[in-house]
């Protein structure tokens, strides 16, 4: 131990960190800055002990990006002011812990809907654009990075600059996507989207093989968004059947009673089931059907009332209701019991998706382990120097997981990389729990790390930066 | 001067999801602490080992890791009576194991007391090494555990410290302290989902035994004492006597009334 530090860091403040399916547990000395000069402090304090530090923003990563066993958190969610709002242009700046659901409710009632969004409302911005999120709708309107007017940065040397697609360029692309490893993100300017309403126009219907779902989605590129859902339990050929949702933003004709429906109380999601059923007794109801056998039955239930109730049907649904599925069941992932769950997401080239996810899905009934609810997305490649996203589909599968599989679950997603791996896919930090340096080294390929490590060397040259994540596949 | 931030350990690389469990044993180098060390890295543990002689340490730890093949034992050398260096030490060993499971403190000293002796040097370093250390230590766990809402302290505390007297009286006192110490850390902790295990072992074959003026019968070895505490880790047990016997001995022991037992040369 050095000489120079005298005291060790108050045990007041360890904390216990998780990440968003409950699956790890790591403690960190957490700090939780209100302002943005108060992070000069907090470095200093991490040089001084010799301690990394990770970032982390609403703890939404389904694995360890937000967590720094032993060492320092930064918890930047008390940074959550929005500074200005052109509600002309549709410029939103804010600090980097304005929550996805601070942002939508700020600038509805004016016509605007941020142009991507993840599958809650509860990450913060800065969380997002560190792990560059996608939406429903990656084909159309790329990752959140896109949207990125510019940013103000920190480094972890305390320099403050500013980057843009143009200005600093190099930096913008690397901090996008880069799960703050290389710097902090101080204050974020988007543009967002216009819309004509708050509702969508959505058309939801079945198909019966994984094959089909592949193509529906392909047939559908002219929508705004589409979402398939995978039966990943079903038997037999019925394997990877499912529903596909296709929405499409309202025109300016199209909503007679529109500013109604832009209206914040127009989209908040009910706090009840069926009217009755509070909301949050949900996730201990469900949880006696999280394992193998509920969920083919619920799975086939929800496949087969789909198919013979509304299918084909078009309907309006609030933006919110569409976007934030996983919100309308309040900690939803609660029901997977103790050991939590993780998510395994893959990205594979067109031609070779719906095979592939189809082998996937039969090398996890094979170990015994079914994923539970299975996501099927259209992405298109983007500019961002970690980036997860190609031309093709995704497959994001949510495991359980207990105390007696996680050994054989870890070597179902090993296998699951080399199919991914041989179909030349990629994979995404913000989902990521398996992945060793082999894997990743891989996917980005050895110029990109060396460019991507070169970079931090320059901004970071004391590796401040680090969490378990990086050190997991960087390290 | 910024440091260079060094990387973790040479840990082998874990996927977080199977991740072993971190131990941290202080006062490894010898008797219960190495045998304690050596048990949980057999059951699938990392382990810090903590003690004074370095020399002992990285034998241990050499031992540890051929034995089992894979890096899970690692040596660092500390004194607990420097109670000041125990905040950083721990700190730093958080950082390096990246977590912490279980923290078993067995540092203890026994110097030999003449039965007229009265001498405060010895009585001091029984206190620092047997108590203030465990304080520092128990209490810098107690504060992480209470948080994770999971974890095991165990003290390797003794028979002798269920009463005063004749032969050492420092000794008593001193693992008296460590006993109301960890029994007040279990009414604290329990409801926070953490473990607190005392241990009191009888007469285990050690150097400390060896030094001692004291009976000696039903001697163990180290090993079973380990084999005992990770017995009891496992079941919770709030406090063991290794071997059993020793519950129903202590028993009549603390029940003998004192117009006898001061009479008594035991």
């Amino acid at each position: 131990m050095s000489k120079q530090v005298e005291r060790a860091l108050p045990p007041q403040r360890l904390a216990r960190l998780e990440n968003f399916g409950h699956s790890l547990k790591r403690s960190a000395y957490l700090f939780q800055p209100n302002r943005i000069e108060q992070l000069h402090d907090i470095f200093a304090l991490a040089r001084e002990q010799g301690l990394s530090i990770a970032l982390r923003g609403a703890g939404r990563s389904y694995g360890d990006a937000a967590l720094n066993s032993g060492q320092i958190v930064l918890d930047l969610r008390l940074l959550n002011r929005i500074q200005i709002w052109d509600a002309q242009r549709g410029r939103i700046t804010v600090e980097p812990g304005v929550t996805i659901e601070q942002l939508w409710k700020h600038v509805l009632a004016d016509g605007w809907w941020p142009p991507v969004v993840p599958g809650t409302m509860f990450p913060t911005i800065g969380g997002c654009l560190a792990a560059n999120i996608h939406g429903k709708n990656n084909w159309q309107a790329g990752p959140l990075g896109e949207h990125v007017v510019e940013f103000e940065a920190m480094l972890p040397g305390g320099k403050r600059l500013r980057c843009s697609p143009r200005k600093n360029a190099e930096l913008f692309h690397a901090m996008i996507g880069g799960m703050g490893l290389l710097g902090v993100f101080t204050s974020i300017t988007l543009e967002l989207k216009h819309i004509y309403s708050g509702n969508l126009e959505v058309t939801a219907w079945t198909e019966p093989t994984l094959a089909r779902l592949v193509s529906a989605i392909h047939e559908h590129e002219e929508s705004d968004y589409v979402v398939g859902w995978v039966d990943c339990t079903a038997m037999g050929r019925r394997l990877g059947r499912g529903q596909i949702h296709a929405a499409r933003y309202l025109r300016s004709d199209e909503d007679p009673d529109a500013e109604r429906s832009l209206r914040v109380d127009a989209q908040v999601l009910p706090d009840r089931m069926f009217g009755v059923l509070p909301k949050r007794l949900l996730p201990p109801l469900m949880a006696p059907f999280v394992n193998n056998l509920g969920t083919w039955g619920v799975n086939l239930a929800k496949y087969l009332g789909s198919r013979t109730i509304g299918n084909h049907k078009t309907y309006r649904q609030a933006l919110v209701a569409f976007n934030f599925l996983l919100d309308y069941i309040p900690d939803w992932e609660r029901s997977y019991g103790r050991g939590g769950l993780i998510q395994y997401q893959s990205f594979l080239p067109k031609a070779a998706a719906a095979d592939v996810f189809l082998e996937m899905l039969r090398a996890c009934k094979r170990a015994g382990l079914p994923s539970y609810l299975g996501v099927l997305k259209r992405h298109r490649p983007d500019k961002f120097l970690l980036s997860h996203a190609l031309d093709g589909y995704s497959l994001a599968l949510d495991f359980r997981v207990t105390r007696a599989n996680r050994a054989r679950l870890v070597a179902l997603a090993a296998e699951l990389d080399k199919l991914a791996l041989a179909a030349g896919g990629r994979f995404y930090f913000a989902k990521d729990s398996t992945l060793r340096r082999e894997e990743v080294s891989r996917y980005l390929g050895a110029k990109t790390i060396q460019q991507f490590k070169k970079l931090k060397r320059k901004v970071d040259p004391e590796n401040l930066l680090q969490s378990d994540l990086y050190r997991r596949c960087f390290g | 001067m910024a440091k260079k931030r060094k990387s973790a350990p040479i840990l082998p690389p874990e996927s977080p999801l199977t991740r072993r469990r971190r131990a941290l044993v202080v006062g490894a180098s010898s008797g219960i602490g190495a045998a304690i060390a050596q048990r949980l890295a057999a059951e699938g543990h990392v382990v810090a080992a903590l003690a004074r002689s370095k020399g002992e340490l990285d034998k241990l730890c050499r031992e540890v890791n051929a034995q089992l093949g894979d890096t899970r034992a690692l040596a660092y050398e500390h004194d607990v009576t420097d109670v000041e260096s125990i905040p950083l030490t721990f700190q730093r060993l958080l950082k390096e194991l990246g977590g912490m499971d279980v923290l078993v403190y067995c540092a203890g000293v026994m110097p030999a007391v003449a039965s007229d002796e009265f001498n405060l040097e010895k009585d001091e370093l029984m206190i620092d090494t047997n108590l203030r250390g465990g304080l520092a230590w128990l209490g810098l766990g107690a504060a992480l555990f209470q948080r994770m809402g999971a974890g095991h302290l165990v003290g390797i505390s003794s028979v002798a410290g269920d009463r005063g007297r004749v032969l050492n009286p420092g000794y008593n006192a001193s693992k008296a302290g460590l006993d109301a110490y960890l029994e007040a850390l279990r009414n604290r902790l329990t409801r926070h989902g953490v473990h607190v295990l005392t241990v009191k072992p009888g007469f285990v074959d050690t150097e400390m035994l060896k030094a001692s003026r004291g009976p000696k019968f039903g001697v163990i070895s180290p090993e079973q004492v380990a084999a005992g505490v990770w017995k009891a880790m496992r079941a919770r047990k709030q406090l063991v006597y290794i071997p059993w016997i020793w519950r129903w001995i202590m028993l009549a022991v603390r029940n003998v009334p004192s117009f006898i037992f001061r009479r008594l040369s035991i």
